[in-house]
């Protein structure tokens, strides 16, 4: 039997690595996409003080730290049974609009986009981030850059640092913001609110208004019936930062809204012997392997998850683009994984009016941005919308706030079931017997799991471009019989 | 003058040492123009067998980061270390092992049965475990060997340099890099900071050499926002940790957690953190110092945060 070896990929958290088995005719008999990395913080994490969590936690991850500092941080208040002041909750959700601008910025221009902007079949030389200048302009791409730096610089002033931020205590945040700060994050806000539009627009013109885009968006190789996940604020409309998770079956009615203390409730984890990764399920409904549709509990999370799951956005322009998606795509859910490229920017829209709204609120100057825990610490849970999906951080302690157990489900492991079907169909689909494989091909096998824009997708990666892919073909004796660079 | 040839890799880390190397901004072209980048596997299509081709001391110098937790990660950088005249160990996790090596409190067994079979959310009836070498009815599939301890790179492979930093602050990242550019390298084995001496020398709160009575845990109280978080009683360890930072955190109101590693001279950072703390104490009395060093719930865990794998004691024994 032959074998195709994709490995490393990257963009995850860590390393990655695809195994595609071929039957003798060349056509494909299974794929698995595996994780050969651990780090085990769910074990040294024991016996560290509570309070230093948002701190130890946030190294599982460099390229977002913020979901993981935050995820932590909520769920010290519940530890701690401590309110955070209403001052502390709106700076929270401050530099965590900021880190989603810089985040889903990076994923468009950066990892996903030359795909589109470029073309998949484009040479290698061209598909990556400077290719993506050369066609949309050296003006837009410096504004990219501009956007990125600025909403960094936020992140720096409220969090001390730029990376790994050291602001999240129970009960609050750590540093007052000035006003002359605020208003310097205003003007950002602005400047990215029209940035995001502007993106939208890119998209627009360069992906929708495109029949053979639009067709592969659409087409089956790249569509999964599956339930999703997000959270939702009261109002049912998408909240990265707060409120209850709620889960969608694949025919889009709600079948779960739960606050964060329930999750054990509602997901539950396999584990297979080949990956160090975990594999979470919907409890309710089941593993019943790597399938789709109602009787499996295979769930999604992501952009275009919380968009399905959420009655709206909250803000008026990304409602607009909301709605527009939808009527454009004809149905709710949409079940098509390229679509989450679209949602990404739906999102960054709202993620900049948000931004704005928030640095326009007079209170987030208020020095109130504390309160000190009385409360003996037990357990507690915090969720929050990381940009590759719901991010959950579970800790029990003893009396003194010491850690006794903790348990993290990771935003994309909980894509982990769906990454392995979506490769596996995207393979199934595009390598046939008799036909080449080519590059080009191989990348739009990528192309079903660039999506889901596994963890490690940073800025850094792709300054030069590509994402490493060595790929081997090995017959059934495990002899490589071809090598693709 | 032909270009450098610089080689970037990562193990065990989280991504951010990659972020920290692009904050250096707009001198990554002043670097760009100095050195050709002939691995860096996040970012350029070079791959490991392409590495594995390159003749022995080819690569000027590699940047490393990421410390060893599993094969692969030896593997890579044995191979790194033939094929480079300089090795530097960029950032924590290289340099000491950072948080990831606080794992060696524990072993493999303990994080295996804690992650894949005791984990609240784990459905494992079957007490499936990964394993190196699985066989699936298509063939064999492999995974890196997920060893017992976290090792930092100076114990797997010979160190020229070190970086220091969770992440190295982006004027330390400048100061190796334009170093290497310039061929102006310190002697072998130099630590490159701005300051050798501790975070407290770049830290602008004021000290006085208030004595403490009390160790406070940092949620427990709001910090003066001038003085020194030591004498306030917060554990800052930045008397024990080696400067050069600008001292971010404690402007931040918060406390050193010692990620630039000991200060020069010093080679077990927690060591040094507990005879300075032992001179901050208000006390004589043997009673009264245990009753406020009690108030320290764990440290191991806060004196050595970064440091575990590269001190005295390495790690926990686990019988």
């Amino acid at each position: 039997m032959k074998r195709i070896t994709i490995d490393p990929i990257t963009r995850l958290e860590g390393h990655g690595k695809i195994e595609i088995f071929l039957d003798d005719a060349g056509g494909v008999r299974n794929t698995y996409f595996q994780v050969p990395e651990l780090r085990g913080f769910e074990k040294f994490s024991e016996g560290r003080p509570a309070e230093e969590m948002p701190q130890i936690t946030q190294r599982i991850c460099g390229v977002c730290p913020e979901a993981h500092h935050l995820a932590s941080t909520k769920a010290l208040d519940a530890l701690f049974h401590v309110e955070p002041t209403s001052v502390a909750k709106k700076l929270r959700e401050l530099l965590y609009s900021a880190f989603y601008i810089t985040d889903h910025t990076t994923n468009f221009y950066i990892l996903a986009g030359p795909d589109f902007v470029m073309g998949p079949d484009a040479p290698v030389s061209e598909r990556n981030i400077l290719g993506v200048i050369g066609k949309v302009g050296l003006e837009l791409g410096g504004k990219v850059i501009k956007t990125r730096m600025q909403n960094h610089r936020i992140i720096h002033m409220l969090g001390g640092r730029a990376v790994h931020p050291v602001f999240g205590l129970p009960g609050g945040v750590s540093k007052v913001l000035r006003e002359e700060e605020r208003r310097e994050i205003e003007q950002i806000a602005k400047e990215s609110v029209e940035f995001a539009r502007l993106s939208l627009k890119v998209f627009n013109d360069i992906v929708l208004k495109n029949k053979e885009y639009v067709d592969m968006i659409v087409s089956d190789v790249y569509t999964h019936r599956t339930y999703y996940m997000g959270l939702v604020d009261a109002n049912n409309k998408v909240n990265f930062y707060d409120g209850m998770v709620r889960v969608i079956s694949p025919d889009g009615k709600e079948f779960a809204k739960y606050a964060p203390s329930e999750y054990l409730e509602h997901i539950a984890e396999h584990v297979e012997p080949w990956t160090y990764v975990k594999f979470p399920f919907l409890k309710k409904v089941g593993w019943k392997g790597f399938v789709d549709g109602d009787d499996s509990g295979i769930f999604r999370v992501a952009p275009l998850a919380r968009l399905n799951v959420a009655d709206g956005m909250a803000t008026p322009l990304a409602q607009e683009a909301y709605e527009e998606m939808y009527t454009a795509l004809g149905s709710k859910p949409v079940h098509h994984t390229l679509a989450m490229h679209w949602a990404r920017l739906i999102e960054l829209i709202y993620a900049a009016e948000r931004l704005l709204e928030l640095s326009q609120d007079p209170e987030i100057i208020n020095p109130n941005i504390r309160t000190i825990p009385t409360a003996i610490p037990d357990e507690g849970i915090g969720i929050v919308e990381a940009p590759r999906g719901t991010l959950i951080h579970h800790y029990v302690t003893d009396e003194r706030g010491v850690i006794k157990k903790a348990n993290l489900i990771v935003a994309t492991v909980n894509n982990a079931a769906a990454v392995n079907m979506s490769i596996k169909k995207a393979a199934m689909a595009l390598i046939k017997p008799g036909k080449e494989i080519t590059e080009g091909l191989l990348n739009r096998i990528e192309m079903a799991w660039r999506p889901y824009d596994l963890c490690l997708a940073c800025a850094s990666h792709t300054l030069f471009g590509t994402s490493p892919l060595p790929i081997e073909v090995y017959n059934s004796e495990g002899q490589v019989i071809k090598k693709y660079t | 003058m032909s270009k450098l040839k610089i080689a970037l890799y990562w193990a065990a880390s989280c991504g951010g040492c990659e972020i920290a190397q692009l904050q250096i901004g707009e001198k990554l072209l002043k670097l760009a123009e100095a050195a050709d980048i002939v691995f860096w596997p996040v970012a350029i299509d070079v791959k490991y067998k392409d590495v594995e081709a390159m003749p022995d001391k080819s690569i000027d110098a590699c940047l490393f980061n990421g410390a060893i937790r599993n094969s692969e990660q030896e593997h890579m950088a044995k191979m790194l270390r033939e094929k480079s005249k300089i090795m530097i160990a960029y950032g924590s996790c290289a340099y000491e092992g950072c948080i990831p090596g606080l794992a060696n409190l524990f072993n493999r067994k303990m994080i295996f049965d804690r992650v894949y079979l005791d984990a609240e959310s784990t459905d494992n009836k079957d007490k499936t475990l990964p394993q190196a070498s699985y066989r699936v009815p298509e063939g064999e599939l492999t995974i890196p060997e997920f060893y017992d301890t976290v090792k930092t790179l100076r114990q797997t492979v010979d160190v020229d340099y070190i970086v220091p930093g969770c992440p190295p602050e982006e004027k330390t990242t400048w100061l190796a890099l334009e170093a290497l550019i310039e061929g102006k390298l310190p002697p072998k084995g130099t630590v490159i900071s701005h300051n050798a001496k501790a975070v407290c020398d770049d830290c602008p709160r004021k000290r006085d050499v208030k004595k403490i009575k009390k160790i406070y845990r940092n949620y427990e109280i709001i910090p003066e926002p001038e003085i020194c978080l030591l004498e306030q009683g917060l554990l800052c360890l930045g008397i024990a940790t080696r400067g050069g930072c600008g001292a971010p955190c404690p402007q931040a109101n918060m406390p050193c957690t010692g990620c630039y590693g000991p200060v020069a001279g010093v080679i077990d950072q927690g060591a040094h953190f507990l005879s300075a703390l032992a001179s901050v104490i208000d006390s004589n009395d043997p009673e009264e110092i245990r009753r406020i060093v009690d108030d320290i719930p764990d440290p191991v865990g806060s004196f050595y945060r970064y440091s575990l794998p590269d001190s005295l004691l390495r790690g926990a024994r686990i019988k």
